[in-house]
């Protein structure tokens, strides 16, 4: 069988990868922010099923089904908590949530 | 996996099974009687207390469980031995001393109604950091890890209708996801390189000789990022002061000692296993030349307690001081392991038993004050000394621990990672750090001028502790104390528990 070569799968997920961490650090909204950690979460999980695939057995995959889990949850936890902070300050941009400052 | 091995196997996970069962009483016992909350603390204790033995039983003795394969010279997800026992032990005697002082926070009893959910997160904390401390395995680290994560950022906004709490409680969450992120990728490099995520496997694999050497410092920058912030070591500490500062003091204190010390346990367990290759018999570490950790630490660690240091000098929320003090601490807590041997370890061990009853007590202290007058500006604290003369007192002896002067138990502390420094010629290590300690003096004694000696506009209301408070400080200051002088104890304890499995 002709396969794709794990190299683009590491290329691709590495891109992924820093588009969340730049995501991360120029977007302002919680709820943006949130999704750009939930694709730096992704792209682990594609490195960690290339490599498993790679190298021929699973603990890779398993992995992966742990980490979908956790993000469900973290999703769910962070979600609620922006719930929260939107009923105080009716807003979910960072810069105005600002109570704290070095 | 036949049964008898199944058993074998589950008996080395006591303490977790107890904890995880009190956990699920107590969110039961919350749905069915939800009328006798107040009997949900002594739930927790007893919890505790049941865990506490089984953690003590297991004490000298050594092994692992739940092996992937069935091959000789296999190590599983969760080694015991007496150095995650030990922080076992730390976290549940902590967490015991957390219930406690959960009864005196005006914070937390104004949300009497959701006391079960409170403690429900709090085992679900204690339940990670002990996993946390025992595993030998990447999923079960990242698991443990996120598990500590989840439960303490709803615990940092628990009182959600305050502005500071939710904000703390954000930016805990944004900074956590962020840093679990960073390490997720950093193991699946880790992962691809050595096709394992034990630690013991990964060992081995690591010495190969075509190693790629610049993608494996990545990755474990990558894996140090998660747990820099854990730890909240300079350049990972940005959540530190705003989520200590805005979270109910219960959880600040919490954080700042038990969550901390899981994370410390969990970066010696990944630097000793993965990246050491044997001891040599004075106790030094040799490093796997695959990524030079000492460096790393170094300039880490110096970082860390500067800048806690210095930042806190011109704070003025208490509760925002001992944050960054607490930063500080973390920079003095990784001198122990930048000097790589097991001297160091000791010390690290000693200084985190000192470090939790001075850090509890002052933040106990504070908390009763903060109860009273609602807030926790150094500026309101002018005259307390003679308003709370028993609390003024026995919050100088905490804050002059803290800075480290004898005849306190943090004096022993810090005596013992100056001594390991200095054994290992790094001599200007331990200057840098002793200046330091220097420059902490001034904020803490800055509190005490304020309390003593300078005069209060108006006359203050005494502040007058219930027997159970004084109890409770009495509890944390005796030792703080006695420790100063007669600490041999506590050495003998920290030499005993400084072997991991397989080292």
């Amino acid at each position: 069988m002709n396969s794709i070569p794990i190299e683009y799968y590491l290329i691709l997920s590495a891109f992924m990868f820093t588009v969340g961490v730049t995501g991360v650090l120029i977007r302002r909204n919680a709820i943006v922010i949130f999704m750009c950690v939930e694709l730096m979460l992704n792209s682990a999980n594609l490195t960690m099923v290339a490599f498993s695939s790679y190298l021929g057995q699973s603990a890779g995959q398993i992995f992966v089904f742990f980490v979908m889990t956790v993000a469900a949850a973290e999703a769910a936890v962070g979600l609620a908590i922006i719930i929260a902070i939107f009923r105080n300050k009716l807003t979910v941009n960072i810069d105005e949530i600002n109570i704290f400052k070095w | 996996m036949d049964a008898s091995l199944l058993t074998e196997n589950l008996s080395y996970i006591l303490p977790e099974i107890v904890i995880s069962a009190a956990l699920i009483i107590i969110v039961l016992f919350d749905l069915i009687f939800h009328n006798d909350k107040r009997i949900i603390p002594y739930l927790a204790v007893a919890g505790l207390a049941v865990a506490g033995f089984f953690i003590i039983d297991q004490f000298s003795f050594e092994g692992s469980a739940f092996a992937t394969s069935s091959s000789a010279n296999n190590f599983g997800m969760i080694t015991v031995d007496n150095f995650g026992s030990f922080f076992k032990l730390f976290v549940v005697c902590v967490s015991i001393l957390i219930v406690f002082f959960s009864f005196s926070s005006e914070e937390i009893q104004k949300t009497f109604d959701r006391l079960g959910e409170y403690y429900a997160l709090i085992f679900g904390m204690i339940l990670g950091m002990i996993i946390l401390v025992s595993a030998s395995d990447l999923i079960l680290i990242y698991l443990a890890l996120e598990l500590l994560s989840l439960s303490s950022y709803v615990l940092a906004g628990f009182t959600k209708l305050r502005d500071r709490n939710s904000e703390a409680s954000l930016k805990y969450l944004i900074f956590g996801g962020v840093s679990s992120g960073l390490m997720l990728f950093g193991i699946s490099i880790i992962y691809g390189m050595t096709g394992t995520t034990n630690l013991y496997l990964i060992n081995p694999l690591l010495q190969a000789p075509n190693l790629n050497l610049i993608t494996v410092s990545f990755a474990m920058i990558l894996i140090f990022t998660g747990i820099g912030y854990k730890i909240s070591s300079a350049p990972f500490h940005f959540w530190t002061p705003d989520v200590y500062e805005g979270a109910p003091i219960v959880i600040t204190a919490f954080l700042s000692v038990a969550s901390k010390a899981a994370g410390f346990a969990l970066l010696i367990r990944l630097i000793k296993t993965t990246f050491v290759t044997f001891t040599s018999p004075d106790g030094y570490w040799q490093l796997i030349n695959a990524f030079d950790w000492q460096a790393l630490l170094i300039i880490i660690s110096i970082f860390t307690m500067t800048l806690g240091n210095f930042t806190a000098l011109w704070q003025n929320n208490l509760k925002r001081m001992l944050a960054y003090s607490s930063i500080a601490h973390a920079g003095y807590l990784l001198l122990g392991l930048v000097v790589m041997s097991d001297q160091g370890l000791t010390a690290i061990l000693i200084y985190f038993v000192f470090y939790a009853l001075m850090n509890l007590g002052a933040f106990y202290i504070i908390m009763l004050i903060a109860n009273k007058t609602g807030s926790e500006e150094i500026d309101d604290y002018t005259g307390l000394g003679s308003a709370a003369p028993f609390l003024g007192v026995s919050l100088a002896i905490f804050l002059v621990s803290l800075t480290g002067l004898p005849p306190t138990a943090g004096f022993i502390g810090k005596l013992y990672i100056f001594i390991a420094l200095v054994d290992a010629k790094m001599i200007a290590v331990a200057i840098i750090a002793l200046l330091n300690t220097v420059v902490s003096l001034y904020y803490y004694v800055r509190v005490l001028k304020h309390m003593y000696l300078q005069k209060s506009d108006s006359p203050k209301d005494a502040i007058l502790p219930s027997t159970g408070q004084i109890l409770f400080i009495l509890i944390l200051l005796v030792p703080t104390l006695l420790f100063g002088v007669y600490f041999t104890p506590i050495v003998t304890f920290a030499k005993n528990s400084i072997s991991l499995l397989g080292f």
